[in-house]
């Protein structure tokens, strides 16, 4: 076996040092007007070699290591106990659950601002992967450019409270309608496509999206953005030191507090807690009837479905429509944290990161997608020293999952339905 | 209850069904026969919506469908089975008959967020019809098995089910005993005979197995490379030279 390899690790390392070397060993310098070209220093070409040898000794023993990883999940000490009983496991499921909701309800008085807001964003990042878990994971429609949705809620909030004041309270359903209304119309076009044309055609509709609001200047402002979004309220009651609409009162005056830039952090976490715990709730109901089931149904085999009366044009837009309007949810949040928005926030790189979490957490699993955008979006942070590495690390680590557990950290698993015998 | 008159059905220079008749009545088995490649499943594809025929008429209670949709002729009460099973592999077993009955659900999908009474009283009906047909083909206690889980047989008998529990006028069987052992093949005759003298279904069978078609069928439509050869009961048709030539000269 290992014979077979060595010619195709043979090709392996030559074509690493193809690549490298032009990228690593050769410097352009400028000199005055000049441009020459130099070599790099001994050790850049010693670390290329290394680098390709290791790529030969890796693809040599590719099955045996390979092997070692797959096997990898067994020295896990839980995989080996008998499976539990499923009403047991079920209650202890949802007991952890509420755990956790009520844990993290009182967990941000008690650490720093900065793990509040980074918090936050994990949160959007949650709405976000759960809305498209409902598009790629059960509907089975590869979607490229569901940022676009994400940019129309928050666009939608940003241009409201510039043009008419509208508050956030106001602006979240109508920015999660209008992402909606923007997944079905561009549903439309995509209704006969599936699994690489339609990738590519929604990956066209995102950047679409961006370019639009980069060129439109005199609405969108273009590239400089949307700044001064205002933050949510508290039933009238305004975060900041000083009230900024008429009519409102300031929260820290009224309960007689001192101010504190932290109740608005704290504030717009519990905003984005309740609006994915919200989220999650309402999908996991959708995956339970029968949209749900239909979704599931043609992502499996469309030509059956079709021939059991379900109609793919209204399966499909409900999976864009839902899966958007969640978007235009995490949108309108987004942009009340950030404060200031730009086309910037919504390039391509937000779509791959999101179809990336659903990837990791497992296709249809909503605890799977959860952890994973926990996971994706708190470990870069943790590692900032190597911040230069960011995609080099999330790459392999995808790769690697990939390789472990294809299927995702949690596979989502069917719910047991139960019969009542007839006669 | 169903009539096709003249049914072509043209694939660029292939010519793969043509002038096809025949006719069902109601609690009728009508089977079609014919060597490979015949154009059987080509019929099946025009009557079910699949494919739009390029010439001819199909009426089905009373209704002209042809060029229909197929998820709107489905919805009409006419409904098939495939050569090669198509299940929803991933989903339960039990999951499978759910999503067969979205017409008889409540879709509105404010009702079941809301869990309405109606939503839940039509929910818990399609539990039951489910179950029901589940005992009846021999899987209420796979029910929660993954449906791409289960053996050959059961999954052909599941896709009858996934059928029945859309309450059909008509059932289009492809090909239903196909890799079945010769028990199985057993229980699948009972199993339509009973659906055409309980349920009062009738049934359309595309078979190549001739004891199981000359067994249960009350008619019979021979044809071979796109043309009608022949048609009429079992009886006539073991006679009929036409075809035993077509039938020898294959073999
Ligand atoms: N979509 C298609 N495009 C082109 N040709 C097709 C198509 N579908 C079927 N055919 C051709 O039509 C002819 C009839 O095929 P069909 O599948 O209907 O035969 P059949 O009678 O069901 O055969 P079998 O007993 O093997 O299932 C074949 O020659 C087939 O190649
Ligand atoms: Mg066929």
């Amino acid at each position: 076996m290992v014979k077979n390899n060595l010619g195709h690790a043979a090709f392996c390392a030559i074509v690493t040092v193809i690549i490298s070397f032009p990228i690593l060993g050769l410097n352009l310098e400028a000199r005055g007007v000049n441009i020459t070209l130099t070599g790099a220093s001994t050790s850049t070409y010693v670390a290329i070699l290394v680098a390709a040898a290791t790529v030969f000794v890796f693809q040599t023993f590719r099955d045996s290591l390979m092997g070692l990883l797959r096997k990898a999940p067994k020295l896990n000490p839980i995989s080996r106990k008998q499976p539990m009983e499923r009403s047991r496991r079920v209650k202890l499921e949802s007991w952890i659950i509420t755990g956790i909701v009520i844990f993290a309800l009182f967990w941000p008085f008690f650490v720093s601002r900065g793990s509040v807001d980074l918090a936050t964003l994990v949160l959007i990042y949650i709405m976000l992967a759960l809305g498209l878990n409902v598009v790629v994971g059960l509907a089975g429609l590869l979607d490229l450019g569901y940022v676009a949705f994400y940019a129309v809620g928050a666009y939608t909030f940003a241009l409201l409270s510039e043009y008419m004041n509208i508050s956030f309270w106001m602006a979240l359903p109508i920015g999660a309608l209008l992402a909606g209304i923007t997944g079905m119309i561009l549903g439309f076009p995509v209704l006969r496509l599936r699994g690489d044309y339609l990738a590519i055609v929604t990956l066209g509709f995102g950047e679409i999206i961006r370019i639009l609001l980069n060129n439109w200047t005199s609405l969108t402002g273009g590239p400089n953005g949307i700044g001064g979004i205002p933050d949510p309220t508290l039933f009238g009651m305004e975060f900041g030191r000083r009230v900024k609409v008429e009519g409102n009162t300031s929260f820290h005056e009224t309960f007689g507090i001192a101010y504190s830039g932290e109740h608005k952090v704290i504030f717009l976490y519990l905003i984005a807690l309740v609006l994915a715990v919200i989220t999650a709730l309402i999908i996991r109901r959708f995956m339970r009837m029968p949209v749900g089931r239909a979704w599931e149904a043609l992502r499996e085999d469309e030509i059956a479905a079709r021939s059991l009366g379900l109609s793919r044009t209204a399966v499909k837009l409900s999976a864009f429509t839902i899966g958007a309007f969640f978007a235009g949810f995490a949108g309108t949040v987004f942009a009340s944290k950030q404060g200031f928005i730009s086309p910037e926030s919504f390039v391509f790189l937000e779509s791959a990161i999101i179809l990336a979490i659903v990837v990791l957490g497992g296709m249809g699993s909503q605890l799977g997608v959860i952890l994973a955008a926990i996971a994706v979006t708190i470990l870069p942070e943790l590692a900032r020293e190597f911040s230069e590495y960011r995609m080099l690390i999330f790459g392999a680590a995808m790769v690697l999952m990939m390789v472990w557990r294809p299927q995702g950290l949690l596979p989502m698993r069917r719910t047991h339905i139960k019969l009542n015998r007839q006669e | 209850m169903l009539e096709v008159q003249n049914l072509s059905m043209r694939f660029g220079g292939l010519l793969a069904v043509d002038q096809v008749s025949l006719d069902v009545q109601e609690q009728e088995i009508v089977s079609i026969i014919g060597p490979n490649g015949a154009g059987k499943t080509t019929v099946f594809n025009c009557m079910s919506g699949f494919y739009k025929p390029t010439g001819g008429k199909i009426i089905f209670k009373g209704k002209e469908i042809q060029g229909r949709p197929d998820y709107k002729i489905s919805r009409l009460g006419m409904v098939r089975t495939f050569q090669h099973v198509r299940l929803f592999t991933r989903l339960s077993v039990v999951e499978n008959l759910l999503v067969a009955q979205h017409r008889h659900l409540n879709t509105n999908m404010l009702a079941g967020l809301i869990g309405t009474r109606n939503y839940r009283e039509r929910e818990q009906r399609a539990l039951d019809r489910a179950a029901y047909w589940l005992e009846r083909v021999g899987l209420l206690e796979l029910a929660n098995r993954d449906a791409g889980n289960l053996a050959y047989g059961q999954q052909r008998r599941l896709e009858i089910a996934r059928c029945m529990v859309t309450e059909p006028s008509l059932l289009m069987l492809d090909e239903p005993a196909a890799g079945l052992n010769p028990a199985e093949t057993k229980e699948l005759n009972q199993l339509i005979v009973s659906l055409k003298e309980a349920y009062n279904v009738s049934v359309v069978l595309i078979e190549h197995d001739m004891s199981l078609v000359m067994d249960i069928s009350d008619r019979i439509n021979v044809i071979s490379q796109g043309c009608p050869l022949a048609s009429g009961t079992p009886e006539e048709i073991r006679q009929n030279d036409d075809v035993i030539k077509a039938y020898l000269g294959e073999a």
